[in-house]
């Protein structure tokens, strides 16, 4: 019973640990300036949501809330469909160098962010493509393809092979395979992957600072970090703009969570 | 239908293992041929590289007399029924009987027709909206039979598909099996580890061991004449007896020379006699009571002392540490060469070696 107890209260407190921040965040977008400062209140006195309308009205908020779905949805749209193909020909084909291709691909995603600044803003520069969105998208495939990859490869591997053989005793080619078989159980894995590149791409701050130049093609995280003013930093918008950046990437995980959780390969095979 | 062949195969799996070695075999049209080993012995592989799944690092695989060497599985046009049955888990029954006609182009009509012809024959008529994971495992067995039986294959392929069914459902579906075969008329090759279950089912059975064909014979003859040590020993429960050497096989066994030949005797073949016309005397150590007949597993008083199995009939009254003569069945008696394991062809003749 003392058990059960310890690990109620231990979960209570994990839980609080873990929520607190957010908490706190969602109490202060909702404090006027003056009382941020007061005393550390847990609730408001006079809630209101003056720092969300001086957000949209004043910031224009829109706009980069605007350019993060675009860009990170682009990357998503992009990387997981061409990193699922080439997951699937690791996972699955016999080819020299399989190996040092894999390994390959995870030393892209090895190098510091800020090592690539340089070159890829000259690059992007040559191309033209600074301040657009193909000059964030391009960019951001440069650790979404690795991560897709290496996720999708993973997954595939587990798939029971015997599936894909059925399936071509059958008369399917390897894109029917594909297509008819392997996508459909695959699909939980797809889900948690696009989830994870839209996840990243939305969060990403680096580059979107160093390939933009105005608030027209600024992401979430650029426009809340250039907030503040040369004497003060508005620290009740800031934390409206947390809230907004937040929302949209926990409503997508519980969406899919279930889709994510549930497993669509039983029965395939004996277990 | 097609007759298939395989012509000296050679496979070796990255990582050097030889999972066949100059392995030939003909499959005339209409056959029921069963590939049966222990595991590890190159019977899936063989089934694999006919089915395509695998390629052979060297020789030709025919089918209908045509090389197909090259041709992907999905060309080949077989069936292949799998050990996991590896039904489709995301579509129904329906879909998964469908799929194979759906990829060959078939028209709507004449896949409603053949699905619900096959669900019929194996009763599976109402499971046809359900998916795989709602299914028991006999059904889910019986779906993955009929995902084979809906198209005309010009053969079928098994792969070990009774395996993972409990041994009373395993019985009925073997004899359904051979049913089937009856009907069809079919081209069929089986691959299992369980000699009873290729005995009942092969019209041929080709017995493998380490990569390499041991022998390819009838049932009957491979049971009667195995054509080494191996093979007597793998096919017939309990396994054939073998006694070595003069401390081992008794005097007066006319024809085998005790120096120059392997003897063996099935336990079925080994007869408790009176004590003047006894062979051999053993001590009974442990006695098995399977119901029709007692298994007994004794050791021989030989000079070189051998373990060694009697069947007998159920209604003996036997113990363990009782001695008993025993007496062999002289046209029973095989005869193997030591080193080579062969066995030996003119051993009722009288002239060993």
């Amino acid at each position: 019973m003392t058990g059960r107890l310890a690990a109620v209260a231990a979960t209570i407190a994990l839980l609080m640990f873990l929520a607190a921040p957010l908490a706190w965040t969602l109490v202060a977008s909702l404090t006027p300036e003056e009382q941020l400062f007061d005393h550390p209140a847990a609730l408001p006195r006079d809630p209101g949501f003056d720092h969300y309308r001086a957000l949209f009205d004043e910031r224009n908020f829109l706009v980069p809330v605007r350019n993060s779905l675009i860009v990170a949805g682009l990357t998503t749209a992009l990387a997981v469909p061409i990193g699922a193909l080439a997951a699937y020909a690791i996972a699955r084909l016999r080819f020299r160098g399989k190996a040092a291709l894999l390994a390959f691909v995870l030393a892209i995603s090895m190098f510091p962010q800020i090592s690539l600044v340089p070159p890829l803003y000259l690059l992007l520069r040559e191309l033209g493509l600074i301040d657009t969105y193909p000059g964030l998208v391009l960019p951001y495939l440069t650790f979404a393809m690795p991560l897709t990859i290496w996720l999708m490869v993973a997954f595939f591997r587990q798939l029971p092979r015997e599936l894909e053989e059925a399936a071509m005793m059958d008369g399917a080619g390897r894109l029917r395979v594909l297509l008819e078989i392997v996508l459909p159980i695959a699909w939980p894995g797809i889900a948690a992957t696009a989830i994870l590149v839209f996840l990243y791409s939305w969060n990403e701050f680096l580059f979107a600072l160093s390939f933009t130049i105005g608030p027209e093609r600024q992401t979430v995280p650029v426009a809340i970090a250039l907030f503040r003013g040369r004497y003060q930093v508005p620290w009740g918008q800031v934390l409206a703009a947390a809230m907004v950046a937040s929302v949209p990437v926990m409503l997508l995980v519980l969406l899919f969570q279930r889709r994510i959780v549930q497993g669509l390969t039983a029965g395939a095979v004996k277990q | 239908m097609a007759s298939i062949a395989l012509e000296r195969i050679e496979k070796v799996f990255p990582g050097g293992h030889e999972a066949l070695r100059h392995f030939s075999l003909e499959i005339p049209d209409g056959e029921f041929m069963v590939l049966v080993g222990p595991s590890g012995s190159g019977k899936s592989t063989a089934l694999r590289i006919i089915a395509g799944l695998e390629t052979p690092t060297a020789g030709r695989v025919l089918i209908g007399g045509v090389d197909v060497t090259a041709v992907p599985p999905q060309k080949r046009d077989l069936a292949m029924v799998f050990q996991s049955y590896a039904l489709y888990p995301h579509k129904t029954v329906r879909e998964n009987l469908a799929f194979g006609l759906r990829m060959r182009g078939a028209a709507a009509g004449t896949i409603e027709e053949r699905v619900a012809e096959v669900s019929r024959a194996l009763q599976v008529e109402a499971l046809l909206d359900r998916r795989p994971a709602q299914l028991s495992g006999g059904q889910r067995q019986r779906v993955a039979l009929g995902r084979a039986m809906v198209r005309s294959p010009r053969a079928f392929l098994f792969d070990e598909p009774l395996s993972n069914l409990d041994p009373a459902l395993r019985g009925d579906t073997r004899a359904e099996l051979s049913i089937l075969h009856a009907r069809l008329r079919a081209t069929m090759v089986y691959v299992t580890h369980d000699q009873e279950e290729a005995m009942t089912l092969g019209t041929r059975i080709a017995v493998l061991d380490n990569g390499v064909l041991q022998q390819v014979a009838p049932p009957r003859e491979l049971y009667e004449r195995p054509a080494n040590v191996f093979v007597a020993r793998f096919v017939g429960s309990p396994p054939m007896n073998l006694l070595r050497g003069t401390g081992q096989i008794p005097a007066g066994i006319s024809g085998l020379d005790p120096s120059t030949a392997v003897l063996g005797i099935r336990p079925h073949d080994l007869a408790i006699a009176a004590t003047d016309e006894a062979d051999v005397m053993v001590m009974v150590e442990v006695v098995e009571t399977l119901g029709h007949q007692l298994h007994l597993r004794c050791r021989t008083e030989s000079p070189d002392p051998a373990p060694i199995v009697v069947a007998t009939a159920a209604d003996r009254a036997v113990a363990a540490g009782d001695r008993l003569p025993l007496r062999m069945r002289r046209d029973r008696v095989h005869r193997f060469d030591p080193a080579t394991g062969r066995r030996l062809e003119s051993a009722s003749g009288g002239n060993p070696g």
